[in-house]
């Protein structure tokens, strides 16, 4: 068996009296392509949440790579390597889509801060053709200049993915990375995505779009009401009933 | 095009701030701002409300309490010639170093906090300062007297023929240039060339990876978070950074006028850098510049005419015209130029939310412009890091 990058295990949260997530147990190895699916509801963003220090489980444990992320801020997880895009895109709206991607980079270049007031922007050079690099993979060069907040849903979703690649993380979490986009921005999405797993990187992704998890995942685990109900290879899912009922409800795939 | 500005663009733009600052007593005089008190004024809050922009502008955080930082200068650099020297230079250095270690100790406490509630924090921490220099520091701020040169005082590093000299007290000098030579201009310029340098290092940080993260917080602080910054100290230092700029403009009053009262710890105080810097455009490299001049020339314009001069301004009315004029404008002027003040600050940010420089780059856009018309941003919109 492969490298444990991530390991979830007994983790429950509730919100008042609502069982978010009830003794969740999961394994990402390095290097595949994981696929959490269910219904609305279902509990897959909090899990993320839980895994990037936006909540704190009420009980159980996340190691990333043997570290415990209990009681770490989202700032200390980012610097450990992992790096999310959000399910309703976090950018930074009032800035230019160049320096939406040089502000990550300059995170793992420089690290949780660091002071150079009177050091030039003009001479980043290399933070700046890191970015227009990831930039140019995600066909948004012609839109280096423009604010952000000016974007499409879809486009702000590849930015936001920009900003986390420009990262190299060790694992990366994509909370329903096309949502909103056209077929054509999810097939170039999938196509991106398909190239960095040639890269290595370990991935954990959420999405409703069948087409997507199957072009993608290596596994899936399928969550419904906070519970896993199943997991296993793609076409073991596919084949579960319990799944078919939960979740896919007749829906052909 | 490009968004960001050449360094060549910068260093043009800086130049021609240069010139225009060195010659502003010749073409502010037709306008009878051509006088040294002003012209001090307009360069010692121009420095305030770029060091508040820093913070305000940047970081979208807004204080209440940045008077306290100039009171802090004020009174060390009194104490500075009281101890030490009436050379300008201790003076200005302690009351920035003084200022911005109270800076760090109130930024410490206050940013536990963001939005309304760090601003009421500040509000509270600098009325409380004030409240301790008028009474319960009264042997360091010699209270509602206020801190003034003595005749006896130590002046330690200066020759003791000059401190017997006279039975006068001395003066702030600059090596020996005190700054009521020339009538007054010798203390112009040296607020001029401390104003010059301030702008450049504000110029820097603006176009430093250091102001874009400050930029980025203001933007969406959550995904700072997420992208691996540790927010906190960053916003820790926007907030000294703008104490020091408070100290040496607190300082440099000190310097153009050897005296210190709590009143310019006042909560007035605060606003007024608020104001100028939303007036002339929150976020903008100029805007603040501008807002200081507009208020501190308004000020002196509005506040020095009285009924008398506005009767003989509208005798052109008749008597009872005149009269009548007279008594409606007077409300705005004399003790009331401060209703001139609300009104225009309401007018500018109803209709300018982005300050008067919003409405220099519409003119801009309307007549200067070669691109056609509506190719540019929605106004007000995130144009933080373009002047
Ligand atoms: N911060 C919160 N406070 C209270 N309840 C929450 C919070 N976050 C999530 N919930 C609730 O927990 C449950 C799981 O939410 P979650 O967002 O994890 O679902 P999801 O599987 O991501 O759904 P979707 O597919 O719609 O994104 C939902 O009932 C939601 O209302
Ligand atoms: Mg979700």
């Amino acid at each position: 068996m492969s490298d444990i990058v991530l390991n979830v295990s007994g983790v429950n949260k509730t919100f008042g009296g609502l069982k978010a997530l009830t003794d969740i147990n999961l394994k990402i190895e390095a290097g595949k392509t994981h696929a959490i699916i269910g219904p609305n509801g279902a509990g897959k963003s909090t899990l993320l949440n839980v895994c990037v220090g936006r909540l704190e489980p009420d009980s159980g444990v996340v190691d990333f790579n043997g570290t415990s992320l209990t009681g770490k801020t989202p700032y200390q997880i980012n610097q450990l390597g992992v790096a999310r895009v959000f399910q309703t895109p976090e950018i930074f709206p009032d800035l230019s889509i160049l320096h939406n991607v040089m502000i990550p980079a300059f995170a793992k270049k420089e690290g949780e801060f660091s002071f150079n007031p009177l050091a030039s922007l003009f001479g980043s050079n290399e933070v700046q053709d890191e970015a227009e690099h990831v930039l140019n993979d995600l066909g948004l060069t012609s839109h280096r200049d423009e604010h952000a907040g000016s974007l499409s849903r879809g486009d702000k979703r590849r930015l936001e993915l920009a900003m986390c690649l420009v990262q190299h993380p060790k694992l990366l979490l994509l909370d329903e990375p096309t949502a909103g986009m056209s077929r054509h921005d999810t097939n170039r999405t999938i196509d991106i995505l398909k190239k960095i797993k040639e890269r290595g990187m370990t991935k954990v992704i959420i999405e409703h779009d069948m087409h997507v998890v199957f072009s993608l995942a290596d596994y899936i685990t399928v969550l419904a009401q906070g519970t896993i109900i199943a997991e296993g290879s793609p076409e073991e899912v596919k084949g579960n009933p319990k799944v078919q009922e939960a979740y896919l409800g007749g829906e052909h795939v | 095009m490009m968004s960001v500005p050449a360094p060549q663009k910068d260093m043009r733009m800086f130049l021609i701030f240069v010139v225009v600052v060195l010659t502003s007593p010749i073409w502010l005089a037709p306008i009878g701002a051509g006088y040294p008190q002003l012209l001090q004024a307009f360069a010692i809050f121009g420095i305030f409300a770029i060091g508040f922009n820093v913070l305000f502008g940047l970081t979208g955080y807004l204080s209440f309490g940045h008077a306290a930082f100039l009171g802090a200068g004020s009174y060390t650099a009194v104490w500075a010639f009281k101890l030490l020297s009436m050379n300008i230079i201790p003076a200005i250095l302690f009351s920035m170093v003084i200022a911005g270690l109270f800076a760090a100790l109130i930024g410490f406490v206050c940013l536990r906090r963001s939005g309304i509630y760090f601003s009421i924090l500040t509000l509270a921490f600098a009325q409380m300062s004030f409240n301790l220099a008028y009474s319960v520091l009264t042997p360091i701020t010699n209270g509602e007297t206020g801190l003034t040169l003595e005749a006896g005082d130590a002046r330690i590093l200066d020759p003791v023929y000059e401190n017997a000299a006279a039975g006068g007290l001395p003066s702030p000098n600059f090596f020996g240039l005190e700054m009521a030579d020339f009538g007054g201009y010798a203390g112009v310029y040296v607020c001029f060339a401390v104003l010059i340098l301030a702008f450049y290092v504000y110029l820097r940080i603006f176009r430093s990876p250091f102001g874009l993260k400050l930029l980025a917080i203001k933007s969406n602080q959550n995904r700072m978070g997420y992208t691996g910054f540790n927010t906190r100290p960053y916003l820790m230092a926007a907030f000294v950074i703008s104490g020091i700029y408070a100290g040496l403009a607190g300082g440099l009053m000190a310097v153009t006028d050897p005296l210190a009262g709590a009143e310019r710890m006042q909560w007035t105080e605060s606003g007024a850098v608020v104001l100028m810097t939303i007036l002339g455009g929150v976020g903008t490299l100029f805007g603040p510049l501008l807002g200081a001049t507009l208020i501190e020339y308004s000020e002196n314009i509005f506040s020095a005419v009285n009924k008398t001069e506005l009767i003989e301004m509208f005798s052109f009315l008749g008597q009872d015209g005149a009269a009548a004029m007279a008594s409606v404008l007077s409300l705005f002027v004399g003790e009331g130029w401060l209703l001139t003040l609300g009104a225009l600050f309401m007018i500018v940010v109803i209709f300018l939310p982005g300050g008067m420089m919003q409405g220099i780059s519409i003119i801009n856009e309307r007549f200067f412009s070669k691109k056609p018309a509506g190719d540019g941003e929605k106004p007000g919109a995130g144009k933080a890091q373009e002047v």
